[in-house]
């Protein structure tokens, strides 16, 4: 296999709290292949959400290295690590934190502002690109108050997938919906991922995480366990099963 | 990041809260518009003053009796009698920064024309007066050396008295009118000058030869006053001086005395007006300023209320790939944004309001380019200044924390 998208070797990340020191990551080592759906999971507090700010550029290791897409993220200074997350890396949040107030369109546009390379017109095609690929081409002028839950939650997939980036992450991404929305949400990232989309997603669900390949455990900031799935569940053969009109659980 | 990605971002924003947006400009619209009504009405009021200075001249010299004592301290009668004929004659021989100098007696009372009659006042001069007050002969006459000393019955009325006693005659010279018991023919009428600084009109007037007044009006012999002209601007204080010297010796004054006699000169007074028209002016201005720096805050406290409450949207910013000086230079935007847009519409309902005191209250207004110019470079510095501390606050924020702000 070519080169791992991503690389981690021995991250350590400690937090000072008053005289105390927080070991929040204890020397992680991490391969992610190009392609890859995979699962960071973990009970609060072992270090799953610091491991997903890191992978995300938002905060630097105290030590070990970081390559993504054959960048040393180490040697980097803020604003170079600001045009990475750009280019790069698209995030995809519990809450979607989209702009209240602001279309869909425009909501998934905003990641492309960024990027000077993009003209308006460009920016404008990519985001309603984006928008079908998520099956929300209908909903382009709603504002995120007109919009489920589920919807929402799309819009922000496609916001993550307009600059086409290397890897998507995802944090509890599933987390502020019920059952059914969260099997259609992971159809259709197990969608995105078919059609080559490296994601990775933090969750404390094993049964979010049965729809990936592998998914890595952590426990008190180190890997406890690592799986990996030779058949995943199918989100979209379950929501095929499920009754149409009725929520499980 | 390129600007106009920059502008369309802040400006999204900021339609996104349009009402919001609207009242915080509110502070600035109010503020600007203040500034630019009350600096046309200083101004306004100082160009009155200016022309007129212009209109009458700024030689005349005014000498009335009396010290210049401070307010409240009352004068004797007699004190106010001690000018005559002879402290005309005198400034006239003695003078040479003086070009022409007339005595001035006056009374009111009513001026009446067949059915028809007019308060106003009568002045008692000689013919130089008409030089030196910058009047003109619309038609008729002045009155002569020979009339003067005739006591002759003549006059020399204002448009105001032409327009109240003659409205059916066209041209009144040659008729007689009465004052009080006299009658006085008409032979000048003069041209118009309008309303005065202080509002006066100075058509209302009635000129006689000053020794009829004080012969057959007041029964007096002493004058009132004393109007003389230098005989140029730049001999002004040298023809004050003189006059001050002059009157001493006639009025046998030692040295050690004060003046019983008061000179002033129309470019003194001119002087004091505009002063005091700048101190108005700079007082309405600092009033007007206050209430545009409370603007200003009000734009930092939307701006730093803002940025609490979008922490969330700041933190996605951060996380799409925005830089720290695109987050801070997009709240300065917004708020020069603020500003300068509040600015615009002030300035133009500064011009209306303005507009709207000069014809609904008849002051002179005068809106001056570089009044608009400086709200507007006042109102963006103000943008920056106080969108400086809110938008840094903003850069500021920790991604991630930001990003799971509730």
């Amino acid at each position: 296999m070519s080169q791992p998208v991503i690389s981690i070797k021995g991250i350590k990340k400690d937090f000072k709290v008053g005289e105390i020191t927080v070991h929040a990551l204890r020397g992680i080592d991490l391969e992610v292949e190009e392609g890859e759906f995979i699962a960071i999971m973990g009970a609060s507090g072992s270090g799953k959400s610091t491991m997903l700010n890191v992978l995300g550029c938002l905060d630097q290791p105290t030590s070990g290295s970081y390559w993504l897409d054959g960048v040393d993220i180490g040697s980097l200074s803020k604003n170079e690590l600001a045009g990475l997350r750009n280019q790069k890396l698209g995030f995809v949040f519990q809450s979607y934190n989209l702009l209240p107030r602001t279309t869909a369109l425009e909501n998934v546009e905003l990641p492309l502002y960024y990027n000077n390379k993009i003209t308006s017109k460009d920016r404008r095609e990519k985001a309603i690109e984006a928008l079908h690929a998520v099956g929300l081409a209908d909903r382009m002028h709603h504002m995120p108050n007109q919009m489920s839950g589920g919807q929402q939650q799309r819009v922000a997939i496609a916001r993550a997938l307009v600059n086409d980036p290397r890897v998507i992450l995802a944090d509890e991404a599933t987390g502020n919906l019920d059952t059914r929305t969260s099997y259609e949400i992971m159809a259709l990232l197990q969608y995105l991922n078919e059609k080559g989309k490296t994601i990775i997603f933090v969750t404390h669900e094993h049964e979010i995480a049965r729809f990936m390949n592998r998914s890595v455990q952590f426990k008190d900031g180190l890997v406890a366990r690592k799986d990996k799935f030779e058949k995943r569940s199918l989100a979209a053969e379950l929501l095929a099963m499920m009754p149409s009109n009725q929520n499980l659980i | 990041m390129n600007y106009s990605n920059l502008l369309k971002i802040s400006m999204n924003a900021i339609l996104r809260n349009k009402f919001r947006a609207f009242l915080t400009m509110l502070g600035i619209i109010i503020g600007v518009a203040s500034v630019i009504a009350m600096l046309a009405i200083g101004q306004g009021s100082k160009q009155c003053i200016q022309d007129e200075m212009s209109e009458m001249g700024t030689n005349m010299i005014f000498i009335m009796p009396g010290d210049d004592r401070p307010g409240g301290v009352r004068m004797s009668s007699s004190e106010l009698q001690s000018m005559k004929l002879t402290d005309v004659e005198a400034i006239k021989s003695e003078c040479s920064a003086v070009s022409s100098v007339s005595p001035v007696v006056n009374s009111n009372g009513q001026a009446v024309f067949g059915n028809k009659n007019w308060p106003s006042n009568i002045y008692g001069v000689n013919n130089q007066y008409l030089e030196i007050r910058k009047y003109q002969l619309a038609s008729g006459r002045n009155f002569t050396e020979r009339e003067i000393k005739t006591y002759a019955k003549v006059c020399v009325i204002g448009r105001t008295i032409v327009e109240n006693l003659f409205s059916e005659i066209e041209n009144p010279v040659g008729q007689t009118i009465r004052f009080g018991s006299i009658p006085f023919k008409v032979i000048g009428v003069l041209t118009e000058k309008g309303e005065n600084s202080m509002g006066q009109d100075q058509d209302d007037l009635i000129l006689a030869p000053f020794t009829t007044i004080q012969k057959r009006i007041l029964s007096i012999t002493y004058i009132q006053s004393i109007f003389a002209s230098a005989a140029s601007e730049e001999l002004n204080t040298l023809a004050i001086d003189q006059i001050t010297e002059t009157l001493r010796q006639t009025h046998k004054i030692k040295s050690t005395s004060e003046d019983d006699f008061n000179v002033r000169s129309q470019s003194e007074m001119v002087q004091t007006f505009t002063a005091i028209s700048d101190i108005m002016t700079a007082l309405l201005g600092a009033i007007a300023g206050i209430s545009l720096l409370v603007g200003g805050i009000g734009i930092m406290n939307i701006m730093y209320v803002s940025v609490t409450e979008r922490t969330r949207e700041i933190g996605l910013r951060l996380a799409i790939g925005g830089r720290e000086s695109d987050i801070m230079t997009q709240f300065l935007v917004e708020s020069f944004l603020l500003s300068v847009v509040g600015g615009i519409i002030g300035i133009l309902l500064g011009l209306v309001s303005s507009q709207a005191i000069a014809s609904i209250l008849s002051w002179p207004v005068v809106v001056t380019p570089a009044s608009i110019i400086f709200a507007f470079l006042v109102c963006s510095v103000i943008g920056i200044f106080f969108g400086w501390y809110p938008a840094r606050k903003a850069a500021g924020l920790n991604p991630i924390d930001a990003l799971r702000y509730e």
